[in-house]
Parts: C-alpha cells; structure tokens; sequence
C-alpha cells in the first residue's frame, strides 16, 4: 500500500513535469551540470589511477629503475670530430648499490647495442640487451617458448639469446624457432627462449622492455661489441662510451622504494660529476596520478558543488512557485481528507522526481564528457559503474533536501485559506 | 467507528468562534446550538458575514471552535490534532465547493479516485469504484477527460461523484450552484436531492432562497447567532 502511494506520486509527480516541459528542464540543467562534473571528475580521476596502476604492473612496483642519459653538455659538443662522450651507469654502481643498501634484493644491469638480427634472407634491426638472469624476474613477461637465460649462461660466456614474440615471428617465420642460430652484427647466437614483451610507457616512464629486443647474457654483449659505440653521420661520427644503459633495482617492499631510490640517488651524485642518469621509481606513477586527481577533483569537485547548489535552490525556488500555484489542490487534498505528512511526501517527491530526472540526464552528458577527454587529450578515463549510482544518490538527495521547504510549506497551509486561495 | 448515538449526527453546543482582526475581536459565531440528525438536509442561508461560512468550516473539521462543544458522529472534535482530524474528514465527510475545486491535471477518474486513494484502495478498486461513482453522476462515459474539457454543471457532478468516493456520513455543500446557471444548478441540486432521498444527511450554505427550498429545513442566521430555524411540513 505505502509502495502504491510512492509509485502513484511518481506518477503525479512526471505528470506534473511534463506539464510545463520548458520550465522543468530549465531547472534541471543546474542538476545536470552538477552531476556531470561529478561524473567527469570521478572518471578523469578514476582513469589516471587505473592508468597508473597498469603502468606500475607492468614496471614492477618494487622496481628502481635508473637509465642512463646523456648529459646536455655532451649534446652539444658531440658534433665535433672524433669526439667520444663518456657517461652513463657504471659497472661499480651496481656493486656499490647492491652493497650499501640492505632492502636492494636484486639489480639487472643493462647493455643496450643496436645490431641488426639476420637469419637467411630475414632480416631485423634489434635492440640487443645484454643482461643478466635478474632480468627475467624483475621484468615479468610471460614466456612463450624454451627458457629465459640463466647463471650458467654467464658462466659459459654462452651465445645465447632470447628473443621477443614479435622479433620471433619476424625472423624466424613459421619454422621451429628455438634452436636456430641467429647471426646478430657478426656473431651467431643460439635461439633459446621467447618472451613476450609490451610496448610503450606514457604517463611518464618509458618501460625497459621492447618489442625488438634481443636478450643476450651480459659478460657475451661486453666481450662482442665492448663498451664504445660509434655511430657514423655524415661529416663527422658520434662515439660514446657508456658501461650500462640501465639497472633496475628491485627493494623487499613497496615501504622501502621511497626512501631506497632517495638513497641511490645520493650516492648516484656523489659518484658522478654529469647527470648522465635518471631515477624512476614506476610507484610514484601512483603519487602523480593522485596530483592528477587531486587537480580535477578540486575543479570539477567545486563546479559540481556550485552547480548542484545552483540547481537546488533553483529546484526549491520552482517548487516554492508549485506550491504557491497549486495552494487550491493542496486546500482541496487536506478538505477530503489527507493528512500533513501526505502533503509532504506528495511535494517532496515530486521534487526528487525533477532532480532525478534532472540527474539522469547529467550521467547521459557526464558519461560524453570523458568520452570527449579521452578523445581529445589522450587522457585515459574511466566510468565506474558505482559512480552513475552515486550521482543518482547525489540528485535524490539533492532533491530531498532542497524539497522539504517547500513541501512543509504546503503542509502547513492552513487548508481554509488555501481553498479560498486564487 | 459507530456513532453512540443514532438520530444526531452533528451536535453543536454552544460554539463560539473568535477572531482578532487588527487587534479586535470579532465573534464570526456567537454561540451556536444546533442538531442535525441523520437523514436530513438542511440549508444554512443569511446574509454575507453572518457566520455560515464559519459554520460549514466548523462542520468540515476544517477548524476548530474557541469554545463550546462540536461532536460530530459522536466525537468531540475539539480534542483531536490535525491528524486525527484529517481521518475524521476522510472517514466521515464528503465536501462539495462552489468552485467545484477538481485538480486540473487529474482526470474526472483520477479526481473521484482521491479519496480512495487517501483511503489506502488499491489502484484497481480505485478505479472501479471511481468509474461507478463517475456512472453514477451520468458522466460514465468521460472518466479519462480532464476538467476543462467539461462545462460547469459536469464539473459539479465530478465533484459531487468525489464527495461520495468514500461513502460520507455527511456531506457539506458549499454554494454548489453560485457558479452554474439556473438550469444545470438545477441538476445539481435534483443529484443532491436523489443522494439525500438515498440517506445521505447533506448541509448546504446558500443564500439564494429558492435553492434553500429544496432543503427540508432552512437554518437562517444572523450575526453569528441562528436566527430562525424553517422546516418543511
């Protein structure tokens, strides 16, 4: 019975919408301005978080990741003659650093030397890695075939190599690929294992990983192709000589990523005088999707208060305006016999129903809004499903609140008077 | 709820009503005795300011008097809250307004079906009892129109159709015809003869003496006070 009486105010109260068309939606649009950049703000915010959670999977949360980089200075000297720079990580920084921090539970140090695969006719240009068992573990790709390189690979100084699924299918076709020999620059090395790998980085930190990337233990790369690289251009050619490309350090526990990689790079600035490196902590995506956050809440967050406290009043102001107008029905409801409390629950849900409805069509121009970002910034969103729910929450409540005046109001009129009412 | 007693339904004793208007008292009745029994149907005339206005909103439980006794089917009406008096109204009372009063963006169904609604029925008895009552008033066949699609004298029949919704004990008419003209006021007021033939206790204001005629008893007042009381032989 008390769920007839709700429904048939619903009812009413759509009726009652509907009858001034133009009105109504005019004094829904603060509702769907308010709920829509609670929505927009929720999914921008919710986006960079998802974003950066993916991005730190796929780096490693525990992960340190420091790059060598090649200082200003060089830059510009570099196009002189036979000049050689010389920067980038040291051998020595990866022992100081397993060394002198205790939460370093393991380091993969990197060579990077771009050769070119070839295998009969096929030919690809790689991005040879040399490396050390670590690497497997602290960049968690699934293997696809055979087996990632192991100690005894190093032991051996073993020609080995390990390739990406992409570089795979690229060189190796359809034939059987593990066991092949691939001839990288001029040297064969023995087909051992594919990997998977992901492309790209984005927000911020490029991943170690590519997908031309050849894997080939450490001490083989320092032996084969040395630690100077010279690259002719026109004119003149480029030499540098660097130790390692990268070193990726991995901590016990999230706790400890913080104040380890504060650590390196102290001790990183000590050791050298350029800053030919970087420091990447992949969990501080997550601090700076929060700033991201934090930003659009704090801008959509105070547009969808004002406009939800815009559209309110202009809900109460319209009711307030019902109320007066409809003074006769409401003098004829108390005559026949209706109580306050009825007139209350009349009013108030018509007015939940004008900003439920206002809200709705909020979620269906809040839902655009993100779609548009994405479109246009590139800045991922996502719509959570529990946020259309809670701005559905948000305009019941918004109506609630912003009807009960009213609708005490035309409880309280004195129902002699309000027949008498013009 | 059953009235103790069978023959009255409205008893009043000495009822007065006051007013302050500008800081002065002004005494809208002046200590009014009357019985209606059940079955009757009588006409409060006078002229305007006399107090019968007052006296239809006392009647209706719309007010409550300042001093003095109202029992109405058997209840002291001067001790019930606005909710008790809401059910009293809902329970025992049927209205009849001058401006007939229908919602307008209900239909003539919907109109009648309000007091069943208040009344907790279930939307289906609702609307079968309300499509009777709309038969019953000769208006059967416009129950899904709205008001303004009606004249005057339909209108009146919706409203009466309404008052009857939740089978009252008593039914106050207030000018039911003042709005019409002399012909559909005089259907009007032959419906309002049929339901009191049928045992409807009905008081009705007016002040236009022939439809006080149809009346059985004329109560004529006067400065808040009952003048003289007329009864058909």
């Amino acid at each position: 019975m008390r769920q007839l009486r709700v429904m048939r105010n619903v009812h009413l109260g759509i009726k009652n919408l509907l009858l001034h068309k133009l009105r109504s939606l005019l004094t829904m649009l603060g509702m769907v301005f308010g709920v829509a950049s609670v929505i927009a703000m929720l999914s921008i915010g919710e986006g960079a978080s998802k974003d950066a959670l993916e991005q730190i999977q796929k780096l490693g949360s525990t992960n340190i990741i420091i790059s060598a980089q090649k200082p200003v200075e060089d830059q510009e000297i570099s196009t002189t003659r036979s000049f050689m720079s010389v920067y980038g990580l040291l051998y020595d920084d990866e022992q100081r650093i397993r060394e002198v921090f205790p939460a370093v539970e393991k380091t993969a140090p990197v060579k990077l030397v771009r050769k070119e695969g070839r295998l009969h006719e096929r030919s690809l240009e790689l991005r040879v890695v040399g490396t050390t068992p670590e690497w497997f573990e602290l960049v968690h790709r699934r293997l696809v075939g055979g087996r990632p390189i192991v100690a005894r690979d190093l032991d051996t100084h073993a020609p080995v190599v390990v390739l990406t699924e992409y570089g795979a299918r690229r060189l190796l076709a359809t034939e059987q690929t593990i066991g092949q020999l691939l001839r990288i620059g001029g040297d064969h090395f023995e087909v051992i294992g594919i990997v998977q790998s992901e492309e790209g980085g984005g927000a911020g930190i490029q991943l170690p990983d590519q997908e031309v990337d050849a894997y080939i233990p450490l001490n083989v790369a320092r032996e084969r192709y040395g630690d100077v690289t010279t690259r002719r251009t026109t004119g003149s050619q480029e030499r540098e000589k660097v130790e390692l490309h990268q070193l990726i350090v991995q901590v016990a526990s999230n706790d400890e990523v913080e104040s380890t990689s504060f650590g390196i790079s102290a001790m990183l600035q000590r050791f050298h005088k350029k800053a030919d490196y970087r420091v990447d902590v992949p969990l501080g995506l997550l601090r700076q999707a929060e700033a991201t956050k934090r930003t659009f809440n704090i801008v959509l967050g105070s547009i969808a208060g004002i406009s939800l406290l815009v559209g309110g009043i202009g809900i109460m102001n319209i009711m307030l305006a019902n109320v007066t107008e409809r003074t006769r029905e409401i003098g004829v409801r108390r005559a026949i016999g209706a109580k306050r409390k009825q007139i209350v629950m009349q009013f108030l849900i018509e007015t939940v129903v004008l900003s439920t409805v206002g809200g709705l069509l909020g979620i269906i121009v809040g839902v655009s809004i993100p779609f548009a970002v994405t479109l246009l910034s590139d800045m991922p969103t996502v719509i959570a499903p529990w946020s259309l729910i809670l701005s559905v929450g948000i305009s019941m409540t918004v109506g609630v609140l912003f009807g009960l005046y009213p609708a005490v109001r035309a409880a309280n009129l004195d129902p002699i008077e309000a027949l008498r009412h013009e | 709820m059953v009235s103790t007693n069978p023959e009255s339904i409205v008893l009043l004793e000495e009822v007065r009503k006051t007013y302050l208007m500008g800081g002065e008292e002004v005494h809208a009745l002046a200590g009014v005795s009357l019985k209606v029994e059940r079955g009757v149907f009588c006409a409060i005339m006078g002229p305007s300011g006399s107090g019968k206005s007052t006296m239809l909103n006392l009647l209706g439980c719309l007010d409550r008097p300042t001093s003095g006794r109202y029992t109405l089917a058997g209840q002291d009406i001067g001790t019930l809250n606005d909710d008790r008096l809401s059910e009293l109204r809902l329970k025992y009372l049927g209205f009849v307004f001058q401006s007939f009063n229908l919602i307008p963006q209900l239909t003539v169904r919907e109109n009648i079906e309000l007091p069943l609604f208040y009344l907790g029925y279930e939307a289906a008895e609702c609307a079968k009892l309300a499509t009777e009552l709309a038969g019953r008033v000769g208006l059967g066949n416009r129950v899904n129109h709205r008001p303004t699609e009606l004249s005057g004298g339909q209108q009146q029949r919706v409203a009466v159709a309404r008052a009857l919704a939740n089978d009252p004990q008593l039914i106050l008419a207030d000018e039911p015809t003042g709005n019409l003209d002399s012909a559909t006021g005089k259907q009007v007021m032959e419906l309002l003869v049929d339901l009191n033939a049928h045992g409807k206790t009905i008081v009705m204001v007016t002040h236009e003496p022939d439809i006080a005629a149809y009346a059985q008893r004329r109560i004529h007042m006067l400065d808040g006070v009952i003048d003289r009381v007329e009864e058909n032989a």
